[in-house]
């Protein structure tokens, strides 16, 4: 399938998903200019990790304002598949695709780790070649991704399967210590409720290799898109 | 005219910058302090040709892009006018 990984000013981890994309699961995948408004065809967006326009203002809130976001807004609303990750994450839900935010960590530390996560919905696009409950092993990298939305939004997002992964310990339950940031409920991804658009904090193209890093979890997530896509 | 706009994490929303400063304020003796908020300053220069309007502006710009009103309360001033 053909995938559009967008480039804003201070995105980190385009390069990375475009070589986990390309190099590694051998598929189509172009880099996306913030400042253009066409997608090229693509099937799946992604927003990488990053930080956007120097995270001026609050991270992610200036970003929502490129060119190529209210074409991704557009190809949402059709149904298209958008996947943002940590700072695209933070894009998402200044934009509105996704509800919620991502606030300053708990600890105020910015967290470098990996860090084990549940996979509490693995029937949606995103997670379809995941196990329901399976433990994904990811890295994370940021300062900002406490996840956070009003207590009532936050229980219909559960009951409509809405929060897709959740931080666990290794043994897959979850724990205040496991929390790597103080996301309420230990929320590490949500979905929309139309299960089109997914944001996680954690890092799946920089897992997507067991020699390197010490992990391919990352893949299972974009093998469920190239799944969905078939 | 001028506009100052004050930005603060909701009332109950975790502020941890402002806890860890309450903290450290607590730890220097001020042992009066109940809570510390730490929020955003903003100030701007706008042509507007009435208060109306630049109240109307401010308000917008706060809703629109300086505050996320899902985490953020907000209140502005309009000086010069």
């Amino acid at each position: 399938m053909k995938w559009g990984v967008v480039t804003f000013p201070g995105s980190l981890d385009d390069g990375d998903a475009l070589y986990a994309l390309r190099d590694v699961l051998g598929e189509e995948a172009v880099r996306l200019w913030h400042k253009e408004e066409r997608l090229q065809g693509v099937e799946c967006v992604l927003l990488p990790g990053g930080f956007s326009y120097g995270d001026y203002l609050r991270c992610g809130a200036i970003a929502r304002f490129s060119p190529i976001m209210q074409s991704i807004a557009r190809f949402a609303a059709d149904g298209g598949l958008v996947i943002g990750t940590c700072n695209g994450f933070q894009i998402l839900c200044e934009a509105h695709l996704l509800p919620g935010a991502l606030t300053r960590n708990e600890t105020l530390s910015f967290v470098c780790e990996r860090v084990v996560v549940r996979v509490e919905n693995a029937d949606t696009p995103f997670t379809r070649a995941a196990e329901p409950g399976e433990l994904l092993h990811l890295p994370i990298k940021h300062g900002e991704g406490r996840y956070v939305a009003p207590e009532d939004e936050i229980r219909q997002m559960e009951e409509r399967g809405q929060v897709l992964l959740r931080y666990v310990d290794a043994s897959g339950a979850e724990t205040r210590a496991a929390n790597p940031n103080g996301s309420l409920r230990g929320i590490a991804g949500v979905a929309n409720q139309t299960f089109n658009v997914f944001g996680l904090m954690p890092h799946p193209e920089h897992a997507v290799e067991k020699s390197l890093v010490g992990g391919d979890d990352g893949l299972k997530l974009f093998r469920s898109v190239i799944e969905s896509a078939r | 005219m001028r506009i100052k706009v004050f930005v603060k994490p909701r009332a109950g929303i975790l502020d941890p910058q402002g806890r860890a400063t309450e903290g450290a304020l607590k730890s220097l003796g001020f042992g009066g302090v109940k809570s510390v908020h730490i929020g955003r300053y903003i100030e701007l220069e706008l042509d507007a040709s009435s208060v109306a309007a630049a109240e109307a502006a401010a308000r917008k710009m706060c809703e629109q892009l300086l505050a996320n009103p899902l985490i953020e309360d907000y209140r502005f001033e309009i000086e010069g006018a």
